[in-house]
């Protein structure tokens, strides 16, 4: 018997949930260290899964299976492949960094913090989960706590309404692919919802073209598949620093991922006749998101709407069925996550000092705040696919495996490269260069140690990744053959 | 030492930027600790480039040598492959020697001088990165590195009307490399490989068919100009050029003597380095095309450094005039591969390269030098300088003259050659070219006359603003190019042996 | 003669019956100022029925007993033991409830109300069916009306008694006829027959059982009766009653109508369109509703016609996922009625906006909240979740796939409002923002119910494996 390491990562945080909702409510000090430890721990773990996931050997590793209702074929089965393991990786990193951004809070952070903890709970139970109904067990665990995380601690002038259409366009999404997941699981006759065992149950090319189309955008809604993005930037303006960090940074990538492990591999027939279509959809991700991202003047809309773009380049990646399409979006999930991650914590230290994100309205920030300064604009730099950042290193292989298959769309969506450029410099230059405002002049404290161990952390990531690509790139290779295999097979 | 000759590009690569990392992790506060280190981090690399030099096996100067490869992206097949030829060191010996001259003349730089030297680091890296690179993947990587330290150096150091000129200048190059981005994965898609050796010999054999649902020739054409139009806006090539005089004219002095010194020659070198090789026949068919570009250049740049008041703007058009006749001498020999005029021209255009950064440069720096003392551009408000400051006239006529192509001095021997070259194969864009060079002479000879000569205006001969002469250090940044400037125009084979044997080999 | 498997088949009636004696005495000999403690007698009493029952009188098969009155099998069984853990919790909640909890009556009508729903569940007689389903009303319709001074209440109780009569009428009715046409009242001598007229037969037993389970366009009784009611009784009624309705459902319809009968398609369909009227209006109407109870009332409605989908697809899965779904469902809105009964106690109030600031007033209580609430949107873990998931998986595997559809829109809807009830329970603040000096403090008897709830909704939402196997255990004695 050796450690179940996935479960512990998955339960962990809930357990750690509990543990703090029994804590005192006045205790605000012992719940956040508990909080920091429990992240500290969860961080540790996926470290030592994406450490020890043996590339050579590729496949489903650290696989635990226990039935879990054997009348109805549900087993809790759990592993990673090349795909999910940086994801694992991502939402330890993105968790830590959460809960150290969120020091600060206030309000009731006992509550707090056990909901983003259920939420991150549920996040790494969809990464691992190889079981259809689990992963949506936990998709649905990971959407819910983000209705009141936005809600209670979100920014007040649109936190209600962000928070509802956030959850009900994911409700939306999710319970049309669970509709789709139950046709498969009658369909196949199999009696399981193992998604291995269904990998192998040939459905008839009827089905899948009837079912592909629902499960795929089902779960796309919550990657930002445009027409379903309008929630994102909504959702991300309105949450609080930390959960836009999990929000753009690993909630979008459940989406994506979901669409990729239930809609792709599982209805390989039905992805080879919609992915154009899906392609087109993507590219309209791409280059509208980056042209309203230009547009804005909120510093997080801006950064929400240029998720929106980046997360349409996952889609396009994905929509390609080449191999080094695919592993560009594999590598651009990551990449994106800990980039928007990154954004949205700097972005939340500014506010948090100057009490406006419009961006005409600040200036000058760098000097008070050199290491948010820095930090966004290696941020910037990996959104704009600068080479020798993480952002080139996924968005390259993407584009190349759109020439492969329809070489025009590669040079529309190349455009929203240029207009990123635009607006991240100048986003850049009017919040952290230039005179600063005299009302901030006293009022911009610097930023505490801990939250430098953030920036750091995620900066140090994207740097690392785009000048050695191989310490990411190639694992996520062997878990797409692995996808091509089974689309070659069909 | 093994070690050091086995991996001597990529220390010469990478020593700055661990240096660059280096001066971060400096205490606050110490500019002048953080000036000297960059200085004599900077000394590194060019002490290096002297040993590869040394070593450098001048007879084989066609072939790559001191290849270094490892895997960097193994999933795209791309890996990280750098050596140097004939053409490609003598870029990195400009590159290298321009750097601590550059960091020398930002001494007097206050602002933020750690980020300062960090940055100008990283550009050194960025900028010899692509002239090693011998892969498509790694040169674009490099390629577009560069841009971001130049963007901050000319945001954040610049004069008024920096954030303007940033910004264009990030556009227009980010933009320009889009075509170029689309190319290079076209071939890598194509070959899947991004070894320029690989793909040049596949690209140049496959001439007939389709690819990606069109005959193979018109993707050629279209991947052509996506090359040329990408290289031809960091040349800058008229009508590409409209950010280059704003660029230079807010950059720092010493990012204006990097930019118009190495950074313009980044897409010069892009042009004999992948155009030329990879589009033998488009660039045949297209040679009159770049002529015409290059001679409007010429042309256009001259009559625009005329018109110019601003001394430093006067200048940066010098730049597109000199520069297009890099781009004349790439239109010739593309015109006629492997015809002596043919590599006459190349010749020429390779040392006017070189030539052009050493001199461009000295103009910058002397511009800087000036406006210090003056706190303005304006030509008009200097006047009858010379007696005031000796020394200064004295390195300014000097340097004016080898930008103007005085025979003795370097500008002429390489001028000559662009010429004498593209005689034979265009010779009315040569002969339209000369126009050109006429006005050379009358705008910069305004520009000594402005400066130096007529009626003395007397704000700068007393009082408060009473003008200081060159100082040693401002001294010591000219002398190695003044030598230079010397020595290449009275006895330039030293540099044109190794830069002949690599032409005539590879064209 | 009697034999233990007759007594077993009855054993948890028996008890409660003995139980209902004891507090009939006990509430004779104790004052006034302990009579709450009857309401601990009750409910350990009913703790041990179910403990006992679970132990020894689980049935083996499905066997006839008392000439075929009753049916002793799993489908009585799990109904049972539902209902008398509902009668716990309801005793908990009555305890501390103005008027309810020092009379002896209130108890004893909730126990013989339970014996009623229990026999309810087992009766395989059409004449035992119809004695036990007034069994059960009569006492409920005393307890909505039990606190007479309130004008609402005893509308309520009323309101209850007029439709609840005129519903049994109507059902009987259909009884008669079909006593009429085929000479008996034995439900297995009538499986399966056919005569003129059935489908009129059929819907006058359907508007019967629909007034029951409220199911639109028969529920227009229940929002006045769930708001007059005293909350408590509310809960048990909405819970407990309506899984009551649910079993005599399945065991009519499944029994009489079988899937192989003429009739199946009809009545199929039109139960069908009976689900989708009442999720649909169930929801809608909920939507705009500023009592919570009222808002409770019309989402119980739409709580029947998620559970009906499941009936509606005709299969040993659809009976599994209707059993689990009540057993998630009673659970939940118990809870939810818990929680309800605990603040208007101490408020007063059974207004929407008056929640606001309850999750600072009581975290404890907040929680309970989040957790019955978000039970009944649907969200894992919790039990309604895997619930919804089962009766959809039932609607996709009997190829209704419109039926699954219209119920994801419908949980949509619900999605909606339960979250704005949350909004005002974690968001809104009260006036002035001093919630700390209102507290909510909760009875031990609330605190326990509530605790049990909170953690059975988990279990129930987390290891749904056993729970579903004895839900399913249910349908094979039907098939």
């Amino acid at each position: 018997m050796t450690f179940p390491i996935l479960s512990v990562i998955i339960f962990s945080p809930i357990v750690a949930a509990l543990i703090i909702l029994m804590m005192p409510a006045e205790r605000k000090t012992e719940i956040r260290v508990m909080a920091l430890m429990t992240a500290v721990f969860a961080l540790l773990l996926s470290l030592w899964v994406y450490l020890t996931y043996d590339q050579s050997l590729a496949g489903y590793q650290f696989i635990e299976k226990y039935d879990w209702m054997p009348a109805f074929g549900i087993s809790l089965h759990l592993g990673v492949d090349g795909i999910s393991t940086p994801l694992v990786l991502l939402t330890g990193v993105v968790m830590f960094t959460g809960v150290i951004i969120s020091w600060g809070i206030e309000d009731r952070p006992r509550e707090f913090f056990a909901f983003l903890f259920l939420l991150a709970s549920g996040v790494f139970g969809v990464f691992v989960a190889l079981d259809l109904f689990m992963l949506f067990f936990f998709y649905e665990i990971a959407v819910f706590p983000m209705y009141l995380l936005i809600a209670i601690w979100g920014w007040v002038k649109t936190r209600e309404y962000a928070a509802m259409k956030l959850t009900l366009y994911l409700f939306i999404g999710s319970v049309v692919a669970l509709l789709g997941a139950l046709a498969m699981y009658f369909q196949s006759g199999m009696g399981t919802f193992d998604m291995l065992m269904l990998e192998t149950a040939n459905f008839s090319p009827e089905f899948q073209k009837i079912w592909f189309l629902p499960v795929f955008l089902g779960f796309a809604v919550l990657g930002g598949i445009w027409p379903f993005h309008n929630w994102s930037p909504d959702g991300h303006v309105a949450a609080p620093t930390a959960v836009s960090m999990f929000h753009a940074g690993v909630l979008m990538k459940l989406g994506a991922f979901a669409a990729l492990r239930v809609g792709i591999m599982l209805l390989p027939e039905g992805a080879k006749f919609w992915a154009p279509l899906i392609l087109m959809l993507a590219l309209v991700n791409v280059v509208y998101g980056a042209f309203i991202a230009m547009i804005q003047t909120d510093l997080k809309y801006m950064i929400g709407f240029s998720s929106v773009s980046h997360m349409g380049l996952v889609m396009l990646g994905f929509a390609t069925l080449t191999e080094q399409g695919m592993t560009g979006a594999g590598v651009q999930m990551f990449s994106h996550g800990v980039m928007t991650a990154l954004f949205f914590a700097a972005t939340g230290m500014v506010y948090d000092r100057a009490h406006t994100r419009k961006i005409p309205e600040l200036g000058g920030m760098i000097k008070p705040l050199p290491w948010v300064g820095f930090a966004f604009i290696i941020g910037g730099l990996v959104s704009m696919g600068m080479p020798g950042f993480s952002g080139f290193v996924a968005e390259f292989p993407i584009f190349m495996g759109v020439w492969q298959v329809k070489p025009w769309v590669a040079i529309l969506a190349v455009i929203s490269i240029v207009i990123t450029a635009a607006y991240i410099m100048l986003a850049i230059r009017r919040t952290f260069f230039g005179e600063m405002p005299k009302e901030f002049e006293g009022h911009i404290t610097p930023i505490k140690a801990i939250d430098k161990v953030a920036l750091v952390l995620l900066s140090g990531l994207m740097i690392g990744l785009g000048i050695f690509p191989g310490i990411m790139v190639p694992m996520v290779q062997s878990g797409i053959q692995n996808v091509l295999r089974i689309l070659g097979g069909a | 030492m093994d070690f050091l000759y086995n991996h001597l590009l990529s220390i010469i690569l990478f020593f700055p930027a661990v240096a660059a990392i280096l001066v971060v992790f400096l205490p606050n506060g110490e500019d002048k600790l953080a000036r000297w280190v960059a200085f004599i981090a900077s000394l590194v690399p060019f002490a290096l480039t002297l040993v590869l030099w040394a070593n450098f096996d001048a007879t084989n100067a066609g072939t790559f040598q001191f290849e270094e490869t490892y895997v960097w992206y193994s999933t795209i097949n791309s890996n990280f492959h750098i050596g140097v030829d004939g053409i490609s060191l003598s870029m990195v010996l400009l590159t290298t020697l321009l750097t601590p001259l550059a960091i020398l003349a930002s001494f007097n730089i206050k602002e933020k001088v750690k980020a300062y030297m960090m940055l100008f680091l990283f550009l050194e890296m960025g900028m010899l990165g692509v002239f090693l690179s011998m892969d498509l993947l790694i040169f674009f990587v490099f390629w577009e590195i560069g841009l971001v330290p130049m963007y901050f150096l000319i945001n954040q150091w610049g004069s008024e009307n920096r954030n303007y000129a940033s910004l264009k200048f990030m556009i227009y190059t980010v933009g320009g490399s889009l075509g170029l981005l689309l190319a290079i994965q076209l071939l890598g898609v194509l070959f899947g490989t991004y070894d320029i050796a690989a793909i040049t010999e596949g690209w140049t054999a496959l001439n007939s068919g389709m690819v990606m649902g069109m005959p193979v020739a018109t993707v050629k054409i279209v991947a052509f100009w996506a090359f040329v139009v990408a290289f031809a806006i960091k040349v800058p090539v008229w009508p590409f050029h409209t950010w280059l005089p704003d660029a230079h004219t807010e950059a720092p002095v010493a990012g204006s003597m990097i930019l118009a010194g190495v950074l313009l020659k980044l897409g010069a070198y892009g042009f004999i380095r992948l155009v030329l090789p990879l589009y033998p026949a488009e660039s045949a068919q297209f040679a009159g095309w770049l002529a015409f570009l290059a001679v409007m250049a010429i042309v256009f740049g001259a009559f625009g450094a005329y018109g110019q008041w601003d001394f430093k703007r006067l200048v940066a058009y010098s730049s597109v005039n000199h520069m297009g006749f890099v781009l004349l001498g790439i239109a010739a020999a593309a015109k006629a591969p492997g015809t002596a005029s043919a590599h006459i021209a190349m010749n020429g255009a390779i040392l006017q390269m070189f030539n052009h950064g050493i001199s461009a440069a000295a103009m910058f720096f002397l511009v800087g030098v000036i406006y210090e003392r003056t706190h303005t551009r304006d030509l008009k408000k200097y006047g009858g300088l010379f007696p005031l400051i000796p020394v200064f006239g004295g390195i300014l006529i000097f340097a004016s003259m080898s930008s103007l192509g005085l025979p003795g001095l370097n500008g002429f021997v390489s001028e000559f050659l662009v010429v004498r070259g593209a005689w034979a194969e265009m010779a009315g864009f040569t002969a339209a070219g000369m126009i050109g060079l006429l006005f050379t002479g009358a705008y910069i000879l305004k520009g000594i006359k402005n400066v130096l000569h007529g009626p003395l205006n007397e704000e700068w001969a007393h009082g408060d603003h009473k003008i200081s002469d060159i100082n040693l250090r401002e001294v010591l940044v000219m002398l190695p190019l003044m030598a230079l400037m010397l020595s290449l125009g009275i006895a330039p084979a030293w540099l044109l042996g190794v830069i002949n044997n690599a032409v005539t080999a590879l064209f | 003669m009697f034999t233990t498997s007759m007594i077993m088949a009855i054993l948890p009636e028996i008890l409660l019956l003995v139980l209902g004696l004891l507090v009939l005495a006990f509430d004779l000999i104790w004052k006034s100022e302990s009579k709450r403690n009857l309401g601990w007698l009750t409910a350990s009493g009913l703790l041990f029925i179910l403990v006992l029952s679970v132990a020894i009188a689980r049935p083996a098969e499905s066997t006839a007993v008392f000439g075929g009155m009753l049916r002793y099998d799993m489908l009585g069984f799990v109904f049972k033991l539902l209902f008398i853990f509902g009668a716990m919790m309801t005793t908990l909640f009555m305890m501390d409830a103005e008027k309810l909890g020092k009379r002896g009556e209130s108890y004893i009508l909730l126990l013989v109300a339970t014996i009623g729903m229990s026999l309810m569940a087992s009766a395989s007689d059409l004449i035992m069916l119809y004695l036990a389903i007034e069994t059960t009303s009569i006492p409920m319709y005393i307890l909505a009306g039990f606190m007479r001074d309130d004008k609402k209440s005893t509308e309520a109780g009323f309101k209850y008694l007029l439709f609840g009569a005129m519903a049994s009428t109507i059902m009987l009715y259909g009884f008669s006829l079909i006593f009429g046409f085929t000479g008996s009242t034995a439900l297995v001598a009538i499986t399966g027959f056919s005569m003129p007229l059935a489908i009129g037969v059929i819907a006058l037993i359907m508007i019967g059982i629909a007034f029951k389970i409220s199911l639109a366009p028969f529920h227009f009784w229940a929002p006045d009766v769930y708001e007059g009611a005293p909350t408590p009784i509310t809960g048990f009624l909405s819970t407990a009653s309506k899984a009551a309705g649910f079993a005599v459902l399945m065991r009519l319809f499944l029994g009489l109508f079988p899937a192989t009968s003429q009739y199946a398609p009809t009545w199929t369909m039109v139960m069908a369109v009976l689900a989708t009227i009442t999720m649909t209006l169930g929801n809608v109407v909920a939507l705009s509703q500023t009592n919570i109870k009222r808002m409770l009332a019309y989402s119980s409605v739409a709580h029947a016609g998620y559970a009906l989908v499941g009936v509606v697809s005709l299969s040993e899965l659809g009976v599994g996922s209707v059993t689990f779904y009540l057993i998630a469902y009673v659970m939940t809105n118990l809870a939810a009625f818990g929680i309800i009964a605990a603040f208007s106690k101490v408020t007063g109030s059974d207004e929407i906006a008056d929640y606001a600031g309850m999750s600072r007033r009581n975290p404890t209580l907040g929680l309970v909240a989040l957790v019955a609430f978000l039970s009944l949107t649907g969200m894992p873990p919790f039990g309604g979740f895997v619930a919804k998931v089962f009766v959809f998986a039932a609607a996709v595997k009997a190829d209704m796939i419109w039926l699954a559809v219209v119920g994801i829109l419908n949980s949509i809807v619900g999605l909606y409002y339960y979250l704005t009830f949350l909004k005002v329970v974690y968001l809104y603040r009260m006036e002035g923002e001093n919630e700390e000096a209102h507290p909510i403090p909760l009875t031990r008897p609330y605190a326990i119910a509530l605790t049990v709830l909170s953690f059975a909704i988990l279990a129930v939402g987390i290891i749904f494996g056993p729970w579903f196997n004895i839900a399913s255990s249910v349908a094979e004695g039907l098939f």
